[in-house]
């Protein structure tokens, strides 16, 4: 299809929305409907007892999995205590280097060149100038050390600094109502979190590790860390940002993490 | 016209309500159970110990955390109307307390020589009621720890009872090694005692609600109409 570009969002594809995912996916669309998410509620108990059998209403449990994980979303929005900080530790505790998180392994990294990255800004943005290394690392900084959490189950303590989210996003004179901040990444990732996540305290867009700044693995030049949000939900070498209303998702999201992934 | 409740019509054993909570209980368990075990392996706490993957449930990790984030309510809501059942229609003072150590002890002795009665399946046991009631509280630390995990900074407080984010993690891993061996042996004792599985499905014989046995001066009798 070559309905050409509606807006000029940096996250919509140049040619277009990508169908054939729509495609592959028609049949488990078609299937979320009411009745069948009855019945695949009614499924849940005798699958458990079926794991290892094939499941000819997999598409129907997937819908009710999908749905409860989306509640799940509401409830973590609820339960978020906007002022509340993280626990905070000592220089002592923390641990250098950080450790590696990404869809793929550390030798795989593509380091990012500081000289010619940019930060493109989109959406509800009344600035959206794009930004250098050179101007971000100029904002004032702030430094926090805090827990980093996997979905996995590992965690390490880490000092991480560079200008507040809250801080920045007023700057450009971003939408503060508008319902989600996505990001883009230079190694393709894609991300995005809650406004209320976006301006917590303990959310900054971080340029340095230990006072020195970010290096390769981690992000370089700029990252997301957040004190109230598991690990994938902290982008490393973010190249755009934009305000939006329309839910943005991301890769772990799209395969069927939970989106909120609040700590 | 209402009928008034000094018309004491024996209930059976396991009222109905009571067994309706106990198998949803048991599935949310076993979801919960199956579908930790693949969350655990992708960071395990001890190197010498995966769970193989056939016993899992979800599939990938991703799916075994929609599963236990889905049973987390079957469990939590069934369980605070168990709970509520349990305290407000007597069935927990009743039928598990007092729990007496040495009754307990001489439980033990009986059970070893194999002398433990098994002809009255109405009455449980010291060593029963040590197990009921000490389940209860299991699953309810179980739930803690749970949220403490699941949330760490919005429930900060509750995590820092556990110390930490490992902290609570290590303490629900061992609050579900506690729930299994509990699985282990009530299906064992039950399988041995089968009219036990019998009275959970159909409710099992009829008992006086109140029996003699227990004094309850809280409750004189209304007078007639």
């Amino acid at each position: 299809m070559s309905t050409g570009t509606p807006s000029p969002s940096v996250f919509r594809p140049k040619d277009g929305i990508d169908q054939s995912v729509l495609e592959e996916n028609r049949k488990l669309i078609e299937e979320i409907d009411r009745r069948k998410l009855l019945r695949g509620a009614v499924s849940l108990g005798a699958l458990t007892m079926l794991t290892g059998c094939d499941v000819t209403d997999r598409g129907a449990v997937q819908a009710v999995l999908r749905a409860v994980s989306t509640f799940n979303d509401k409830v973590q929005e609820l339960i978020f205590r906007p002022n509340h900080l993280a626990p905070t530790f000592s220089e002592a505790q923390v641990v250098k280097p950080p450790r590696f998180n990404a869809f793929y392994e550390i030798t795989e990294v593509k380091p990012v060149d500081g000289a010619t990255w940019k930060l493109e800004l989109a959406g509800l943005i009344k600035d959206k100038r794009s930004w250098t290394a050179q101007q971000i690392y100029a904002l004032p900084e702030q430094e926090w050390i805090i827990r980093h959490i996997c979905v996995e189950g590992w965690d390490y303590i880490g000092q991480w600094s560079g200008v507040n989210f809250r801080h920045f996003l007023e700057r450009i004179g971003a939408d503060l109502t508008a319902k989600y901040v996505a990001f883009k990444c230079a190694d393709d990732y894609t991300g995005s979190i809650d406004m209320a996540t976006a301006l917590h305290p303990q959310t900054i867009l971080a340029t340095k590790y230990a006072r020195q700044p970010v290096t390769d693995p981690f992000g370089f030049p700029l990252r997301l860390r957040t004190a109230t949000k598991l690990g994938f939900k902290n982008p490393k070498w973010i190249t755009a940002i934009e305000v939006t209303n329309t839910y943005p998702g991301g890769y772990w999201e799209n395969k069927g993490f939970n989106w909120h992934s609040g700590l | 016209m209402t009928v008034k409740s000094t018309d004491r019509h024996p209930q059976r054993l396991h009222p109905l309500p009571l067994r309706i909570m106990h198998w949803i209980n048991a599935l949310a368990i076993i979801i919960l159970i199956g579908s930790g075990w693949k969350i655990y392996n992708d960071e395990v706490l001890f190197g010498w110990l995966h769970f193989p993957d056939w016993i899992t449930i979800g599939g990938e990790a991703q799916g075994a955390l929609q599963w236990h984030f889905l049973a987390m309510w079957i469990l939590m809501i069934n369980g605070l109307c168990y709970l509520g059942y349990g305290i407000v229609s007597g069935r927990f003072r009743r039928k598990l307390f007092p729990i007496r150590p040495r009754e307990i002890m001489a439980n033990i002795g009986d059970a070893l020589r194999f002398r433990l009665s098994h002809e009255d399946i109405t009455v449980y046991n010291a060593v029963q009621k040590l197990l009921y009631a000490g389940i209860i509280v299991v699953i309810v630390v179980q739930v803690l720890s749970g949220l403490a995990v699941w949330k760490p900074v919005q429930f900060s407080e509750l995590a820092a009872l556990f110390y930490d984010f490992q902290g609570s993690r290590l303490v629900h891993f061992i609050g579900m090694a506690a729930i299994v061996g509990f699985i282990v042996i009530h299906v064992l004792l039950a399988l041995i005692v089968p009219k036990t599985i019998g009275a959970m499905i159909t409710g099992g014989p009829r008992v006086d609600p109140q029996p003699d046995k227990t004094p309850r001066n809280a409750h004189p009798p209304e007078p007639a109409q």
